[in-house]
């Protein structure tokens, strides 16, 4: 009798504690959509068929979504989005398109007409001007999405890749020699 | 006796690791340094320091004077540039520089005329020490002096932040633990009075109240040079004879060496009271402050056997490396490989076309049989030598396996950025593994995988905005459009009433008058039927 009860009492009093918890702790937001959208490289492109990084973060966490779906972000974001969810590493589905350098969009000003249409288009504000004056892309801003090449009318939009530079150059990788030896 | 004599003493403080290499020193300090004569055409490039780098002040077509400014510098930090001579400037722009990369950047490139005339300078003078600080640091800005031992930070940036950390011991790097290299030994023996004096004017600039001199015993003409000049000057310096051992020059292991402190990972020497400057930056603070001349001539040592005649040059900066070669008695016939520095450190030059650099201590050529190219890597054994040879007490073996998997997470916790990359790793592996060379694209990548992410976060939180303006003004719109809709319903309502009310007083005004009409219609009913009476 005495055991029934003190097994009683516990269940109760840690059920308490557990609904205690559940409130007082609640976490705010999906923390898995975080840690996805943290992995995506932001260009905000659509490539992936959802209007944005994020959404395409719900989607992936929601199992509506493959996790090669983002050329921009490459194997290398493949590969980082398959050690977050413990998935196989597959390759870019090329209907989303395919891995291209890193490029921004470049405004020829001698033909932009001002029609303020690219503004619009752009996900992250990188283009400056108003209408009926010239247009410009903020280079640093820019993520190289390509969203507003589609809406100018007089085509004067260029993608330039990014040029490497003694700045930011980067060592290349050593071969690994010593896999092929062992 | 001797020590109390010259300022001297010896240091029984040691640092983890390092190791032991032929010096090869005595190639080219046969004969003393000599003045480069001018060359036709000088390549300087705007970012030869760490930093942002110069913007020109000239154009293509000026006509320049020895020692002008032609770069000023940009966001802090960072250093001026000026005229190695006088001559026209014939280009600006993009050209290969000395690079590990290869790559080219922004250079200007000046014609010379041939009469090498100066600009008219105006120097500090002899009266330093009456001067307050900030006016001779702000002097220095335009100094374009930078760190010559091989950080090239700018100088002026550096000296301005020692009164913020309070730093106590100015200590003045004279190891050169490098093989092969030269130049700051022939600089200590040759110039030691003005270097003294260099140092009395970083001791004021930086607020140190002792200095000390460290230089390897393999070059006992320097340690006496430095010691005289030292004795014979008014201030606190001593010359410390420190254990000939790679990497003694690293400003981590001197500052062990000289104090048995160690500088924090992460941390600057200044955290802990030091400030380190190397022998030929505290000459070009001497000469800038008591001659006016900016940096526009460094100490560099030509040498190994692939040159005929090793020597030290005094050369301006900018002075295409050929000339250089050129003075030292050309290339032998073994020659095969060109070095930027020193065999441990320096990287291979493509070709001797290229200009020379503030950070351009040493112009290494050699045949295969000094500098042998590195047997192929063969599979780590994991027997630790890298680990007994490293100066940063790091774990190179455990740095390599996490290199190759990319693991930057655990690359940062063992360290990899204490990493001094001089060498002695690789020196050691029985396996030849290229372990610097591993930590090099380690480092590189995880710097450029931090930029990504910060560039991530900008574009994240400008969608963002972005989608919450677009949102409110989506909102705005179908508020307002819900407040006229409101209005004009409103209107119509009242409008309606209006409609309602004149159709009523119509109708009420058509039923008086119809009732009117009856009434008449009865009354002359009534009177006819009166009058038919």
């Amino acid at each position: 009798m005495t055991a029934v009860l003190i097994i009683t009492l516990l269940c109760v009093a840690f059920g308490v504690a557990l609904g205690f918890a559940a409130v007082r702790f609640r976490v705010e937001g999906d923390p898995v959509v975080d840690q996805i959208d943290a992995v995506l490289p932001q260009t905000q492109c659509g490539q992936c068929g959802y209007p944005g990084c994020r959404p395409y973060a719900e989607a992936i966490a929601n199992d509506e979504a493959e996790i090669n779906q983002c050329p921009p972000g490459g194997m290398d974001g493949v590969r980082a989005l398959a050690d977050l969810l413990d998935r196989e590493v597959i390759p870019i589905n090329p209907e989303n398109g395919v891995e291209k350098p890193k490029s921004v969009a470049v405004i020829d000003e001698q033909t932009c007409i001002g029609c303020t249409l690219c503004i619009q288009a752009c996900p992250v504000d990188a283009i400056l001007g108003s209408a009926k004056k010239m247009h410009t892309v903020i280079a640093d801003e820019c993520t190289g999405c390509e969203l507003c090449l589609p809406p100018c009318p007089v085509d004067c939009i260029d993608m330039k890749p990014v040029g490497e530079n003694i700045a930011q150059w980067r060592w290349p990788a050593p071969e690994s020699e010593d896999e092929d030896a062992a | 006796m001797i020590s109390r004599l010259f300022n001297t003493r010896d240091t029984h403080f040691r640092f983890n690791g390092g190791i032991h290499l032929d010096d090869h020193k005595a190639e080219s300090t046969g004969q003393p340094s000599a003045e480069l004569s001018l060359s036709g055409q000088y390549t300087l490039p705007l970012r030869q320091h760490i930093g942002a780098p110069a913007q020109a002040l000239v154009s293509v077509g000026d006509n320049v004077l020895k020692g002008q400014l032609i770069a000023r510098p940009g966001a802090a930090p960072s250093a001026a540039l000026h005229a190695p001579t006088s001559g026209r400037i014939v280009a600006i722009d993009a050209r290969p520089v000395p690079h590990p990369s290869g790559l080219s950047d922004q250079c200007i490139v000046l014609e010379a005329d041939g009469e090498d005339r100066a600009t008219d300078y105006s120097p500090v003078g002899e009266d330093w020490p009456s001067r307050s600080r900030e006016e001779l640091l702000a002097a220095l800005q335009d100094s374009g002096i930078v760190g010559l031992g091989g950080a090239v930070f700018p100088t002026a940036t550096k000296l301005g932040s020692a009164r913020e950390w309070e730093v106590t011991t100015l200590i003045i790097n004279g190891a050169e633990c490098e093989p092969w290299i030269t130049c700051d030994q022939t600089l200590m023996q040759e110039n030691a009075a003005e270097i003294v004096r260099g140092i009395g004017i970083a001791l004021h600039l930086s607020g140190a109240t002792e200095c000390l001199v460290g230089i390897e015993d393999n070059k006992p003409a320097a340690i006496s040079a430095m010691s005289k000049a030292a004795k014979a000057s008014s201030y606190p310096i001593t010359v410390v004879s420190v254990p000939t051992l790679y990497p003694t020059g690293g400003e981590r292991q001197l500052i062990k060496v000289l104090t048995d402190k160690e500088v924090p990972a992460g941390k600057l020497p200044s955290n802990i009271g030091m400030l380190v400057m190397n022998v030929g930056t505290v000459y070009a603070l001497e000469r800038f402050i008591s001659t006016g001349e900016p940096l526009i001539t460094r100490m560099v040592t030509v040498t190994g056997d692939g040159v005929r005649a090793p020597q030290n040059f005094r050369a301006r900066i900018g002075t295409p490396l050929a000339d250089l070669i050129q003075a030292a008695g050309g290339y032998t016939a073994s020659a095969n490989r060109l070095t930027l520095g020193g065999p441990m450190m320096g990287y291979a030059l493509p070709d001797d076309t290229l200009p020379l650099v503030k950070a351009g201590n040493c112009l290494l050529v050699t045949s295969p049989a000094v500098l042998p190219e590195k047997p192929a890597a063969l599979p780590c054994i994991r027997c630790g030598a890298c680990a007994q040879a490293c100066p940063a007490g790091l774990l190179p073996q455990q740095l390599y396996w996490y290199s190759r998997a990319r693991n930057h997470e655990a690359l940062e916790k063992f360290a990899i950025n204490s990493c001094i990359e001089c060498g002695c790793c690789d020196y050691v592996c029985p396996s030849h593994i290229p372990l610097v060379h591993y930590f090099r694209f380690s480092k590189t990548d995880i710097r450029s995988a931090a930029e990504e992410s910060r560039k991530a976060d900008i574009a994240r939180q400008r969608h963002d905005a972005r989608q919450a303006r677009l949102d409110r003004i989506a909102a705005e719109k179908a508020a307002k459009l819900a407040a006229k809709k409101a209005a004009l319903a409103k209107k119509n309502a009242a409008a309606g009433d209006d409609k309602k009310d004149a159709i009523a007083q119509a109708l009420e005004r058509a039923k008086a008058r119809k009732a009117e009409l009856n009434k008449d219609d009865k009354q002359a009913g009534s009177s006819a039927e009166t009058g038919g009476n």
